[in-house]
């Protein structure tokens, strides 16, 4: 396996309001596992209270703000291994703004919006522009190819984005876990000639055939490697693409390089 | 022995008893050859596998599949086990058990909702008394792919934890290897069981989670390592996925 660094883009922590006990154990978990298996960022987020007192894909002004905070912690205590998007709903628009520019003050490194409005929607259009003028990238919580309404969400897909990304040309947008659900060859297929949006290969899908397509569509250029809630599947992938054929300088890309090159973190 | 970082595992997890050949009607799956199948296990060191047949989850005449399994695998036999399927509510099927052992398969494989019997009824219950005179252990799929993936033909509803309860009390001495459980199905099951009943029960690791939510880990505690075998599901799903969670659970 490839040394060097390597950025995991999606990754989550938890905190001590989210409801569950072994929320520190689970944060303690995936640093250790991440040591093991060569990750050298962590950029994160946290989803309000996860559920615990508002809901996971709609979480409240004050969640999100509990959320954040407990992330900059975590940033503060882990310096040189953990970044932090500044996770909002938008259908709380001030709060949303303040939250974000309160979050990159603080040394917060994107944005993180998971389904509480559908990306293609013009409430979305002040974040996007903030995160064009700050130069930090949006991940988007998607679900591969939308086909119906997901309880609990207002959900997206690739097109969904592909509609935001479109009126925001000088943004950067993350298509999140292409492995977490849904017809992963349908965002693909959409992503091909879209050159402002990036993919990320966590997710618990471990498809044949699915990194192939990544390479294939939107090229190795734009693919951001990502653990999700499975980091046993991240390291599956990154194996799989060695295998593949894939040469060590396109490794590399996958590994940090692209990931780097979208959030400037300043890490190598 | 398998290993995987810095340890070494053995016993069930040598072979990979979750691995299928053939093309899938809702999606392309990448070279699903035996040629390929087992230049992934040479490449992960993983020693065999019990092989089923893709197109034989969708043929109505499930021992036309059969034969295509036993000739696709012919040149490989000897890390290369069928495990052919069996169609209980079809004239013939018991035909299809006796090949298999006389063929000296570990298993049959069956596939309820796909092929339109009652999990839970007389037809199992009978599939299960053979497999059991048999000798040959009973392989239950869970799924073939995520649900969130699949395509709008593609309805067959996933195999429940009730299924797999009335399965193993379907005869008092048939051995179930249940394919692509998750950890809630292991858990239901497991403890919705008698001690009996539960170790005649095995379960491949292929869709359960790793690290840092730990479902396999925890599994390994609470219904004991002894109950889990190594699987793939091939060529479904990358056979790395299986080995890494092994490694870092």
């Amino acid at each position: 396996m490839t040394a060097g660094p390597l950025i995991d883009v999606h990754a989550h922590f938890l905190h001590d309001r989210c409801g569950r006990a072994d929320w520190a154990q689970r944060n303690a978990r995936r640093l250790e596992v991440g040591e093991r298996i060569g990750v050298t960022l962590h950029i994160a987020s946290i989803l309000g209270s996860w559920g615990h007192t508002s809901p996971t894909y709609f979480p409240s002004v004050e969640d999100l703000a509990y959320g954040n905070a407990a992330l900059r912690a975590l940033q503060r205590e882990h310096p040189s291994r953990i970044r932090g998007y500044v996770a909002v709903n938008p259908n709380f628009t001030v709060d949303a703004v303040a939250e974000i520019e309160r979050g990159l003050a603080e040394g917060m490194v994107g944005i993180k919006l998971a389904a509480s409005r559908r990306a293609s929607d013009r409430l979305l259009d002040p974040i996007a522009r903030i995160a064009a003028e700050r130069g930090v990238p949006i991940l988007q919580h998607a679900w591969q190819h939308r086909r119906h309404e997901v309880p609990n969400q207002e959900i997206s897909d690739a097109l969904d984005l592909v509609a935001l990304a479109g009126r925001h040309p000088g943004a950067r947008f993350i298509l999140a876990h292409i492995g977490g659900g849904g017809d992963w060859a349908h965002s693909l297929r959409a992503l091909r000639d879209v050159p402002n949006v990036w993919v990320d290969l966590s997710g618990s899908g471990v498809d044949r055939g699915m990194l192939e397509l990544c390479v294939e569509c939107v090229r190795v250029e734009r693919l951001l490697w990502g653990t999700d809630l499975t980091m046993d599947a991240g390291l599956a992938k990154l194996r799989a693409l060695e295998a593949m054929g894939l040469g060590a300088a396109w490794l590399e890309r996958v590994r940090w390089w692209n990931a780097e090159s979208v959030f400037g973190t300043g890490h190598s | 022995m398998v290993e995987c970082g810095e340890r070494v595992w053995d016993g069930a997890f040598v072979i990979d008893h979750n691995a299928l050949i053939g093309p899938y009607p809702f999606r392309r799956l990448p070279e699903p050859t035996p040629e390929r199948l087992l230049a992934d296990l040479d490449r992960l060191g993983v020693a065999g596998a019990w092989v089923g047949h893709v197109p034989s989850i969708f043929y109505r005449d499930v021992a036309a599949g059969n034969d295509e399994l036993f000739a696709a695998l012919e040149p490989h036999r000897a890390r290369l086990l069928p495990v052919p399927a069996v169609h209980p509510a079809f004239p013939g099927w018991e035909r299809e058990v006796a090949r298999a052992r006389a063929a000296e398969c570990p298993a049959v494989r069956t596939y309820p909702a796909h092929y339109g019997f009652d999990a839970a009824g007389p037809a199992m219950r009978e599939l299960c008394a053979a497999c059991a005179e048999a000798g040959l252990e009973l392989v239950l799929t869970v799924r073939l792919e995520d649900a969130r993936q699949r395509h709008p033909l593609d309805v067959a509803p996933e195999l429940g934890g009730a299924a797999i309860r009335a399965a193993v009390r379907g005869d008092p001495a048939v051995r179930l290897l249940v394919a692509a459980a998750d950890r809630g199905i292991v858990e239901e099951v497991h403890f919705g069981s008698t001690p009996d009943e539960a170790a005649r029960i095995r379960w491949d690791v292929s869709w359960i989670w790793g690290p840092p939510e730990d479902h396999l880990s925890t599994l390994f505690r609470t219904v004991g390592r002894d109950r889990f075998v190594l699987g793939t599901h091939f060529p479904f799903r990358l056979p790395e996925a299986t080995l890494t969670k092994l490694e870092l659970s």
